[in-house]
């Protein structure tokens, strides 16, 4: 009970401030290197990738892995972050709806991503 | 620059006569070593001695003397004429408070969220006074001892964009004071402010804007008490799931 006999109840947020964190330190970390690597260097012909070998990788269980994390986990990040900024810009209609919708839209493209990546 | 005029530009409110806030300009003398609260003393006792302003200690430690200096957070006390030669000054009542008058803020909100999460060391065991004092070992003091230097000035409440939101929102003094005493190796008082810790209006309220720990003029990182916060709120979250509490 607290002082003022005003009841808290227990946000979600754990849940999804954990994942929010992952994405971040992925964000962090990996996605400058890939989008360095994936988007400028193998455009330009600075590095070579071909096919076979990036199928290989992602043929493995580790690089399946380590692919879904990579996109997984950056999309939690940016739902997150602009699910908070609409509060931040006073977006605070239908907050219930906009929360199922960016959280929604992470846990999707996370299972599409999942599902494709086991098809292969 | 002695003996030079210096322009300041005050925020004036009066409830019983002006509908709304209006901003009113100063000549005050300039001197180097000339604080905020110096000039609004100027004002008063040579100007306009209807002026009113909070103030006390003089040495940034009562924590009366919070307004917005150029749109900043700051302590009268604390803050210089000196820095302020090139861009000119304006005061005003510290933000996301309403104001009483004048410079004056009501930081009853403030004040009441201070006492809701129970600022003081609880025992869950009955210790006689016979028993002595209890000891604390450096480790266990600095757990908690920066936590611990907050002058309640109201500074970081106006530099919090997520308070200027939804002021149902704990805010980050108060959030810092509560993870003092949970720090704090002599408490036990954990179990009782846990739920402000979990709610949205406790630390997942935050958005890590980090402006709190930037303006703290005492060099509290509320900041970093509220992240440690959200650790903890994560943990006592998967902890509840695994081996439910008991109601209190």
């Amino acid at each position: 009970m607290s002082k003022s006999g005003k009841t808290y109840h227990r946000a979600d947020e754990p849940i999804f401030w954990g994942l929010f964190g992952a994405g971040g330190v992925v964000a962090a970390f990996a996605t400058p290197a890939l989008i360095l690597i994936t988007g400028i260097l193998v455009p330009l012909g600075v590095l070579q990738l071909d096919y076979a070998s990036v199928n290989a990788f992602a043929s493995n269980w580790l690089g399946k892995i380590i692919l879904l994390a990579v996109i997984a986990f950056p999309m939690w990040h940016a739902c997150h972050r602009i699910f908070h900024a609409m509060h931040d810009l006073k977006i605070d209609t239908a907050r219930g709806f906009f929360k199922l919708f960016w959280y929604g839209m992470a846990f999707v493209v996370s299972i599409a991503a999942g599902a494709y990546l086991i098809a292969i | 620059m002695n003996s030079a005029m210096m322009r300041v530009k005050v925020q004036r409110y009066r409830p019983e006569q002006d509908d709304a806030p209006f901003m009113q300009e100063f000549e005050v003398p300039y001197a180097d070593d000339m604080s905020i609260i110096d000039a609004l003393h100027y004002i008063k006792d040579n100007l306009d001695g209807t002026l009113s302003y909070r103030w006390s200690c003089r040495m940034a430690i009562c924590g009366s003397c919070g307004y917005m200096v150029n749109g900043v957070p700051k302590l009268g006390c604390k803050t210089f004429l000196r820095d302020y030669l090139n861009t000119g000054i304006t005061v005003e009542s510290l933000a996301n408070f309403p104001i009483e008058r004048d410079l004056v803020a009501d930081i009853g909100d403030f004040v009441e969220k201070l006492e809701e999460i129970k600022p003081y060391i609880i025992r869950q065991d009955a210790v006689s006074v016979d028993d002595g004092e209890h000891l604390q070992t450096p480790a266990q003091l600095t757990r908690y001892r920066q936590y611990s230097l907050c002058i309640n000035c109201g500074l970081c409440y106006a530099a919090c964009p997520q308070y200027g939101l939804n002021n149902e929102f704990m805010g980050p003094a108060a959030l810092t004071l509560l993870h003092r005493y949970n720090q704090d190796s002599r408490d036990q008082g954990r179990d009782e402010r846990i739920d402000i810790v979990n709610a949205e209006e406790g630390v997942w309220g935050c958005t890590f804007v980090g402006y709190c720990s930037e303006v703290c003029p005492k060099g509290v990182d509320p900041a970093s008490a509220i992240q440690q916060g959200k650790v903890e709120s994560s943990t006592d979250f998967v902890m509840s799931k695994l081996r439910p509490r008991r109601p209190s």
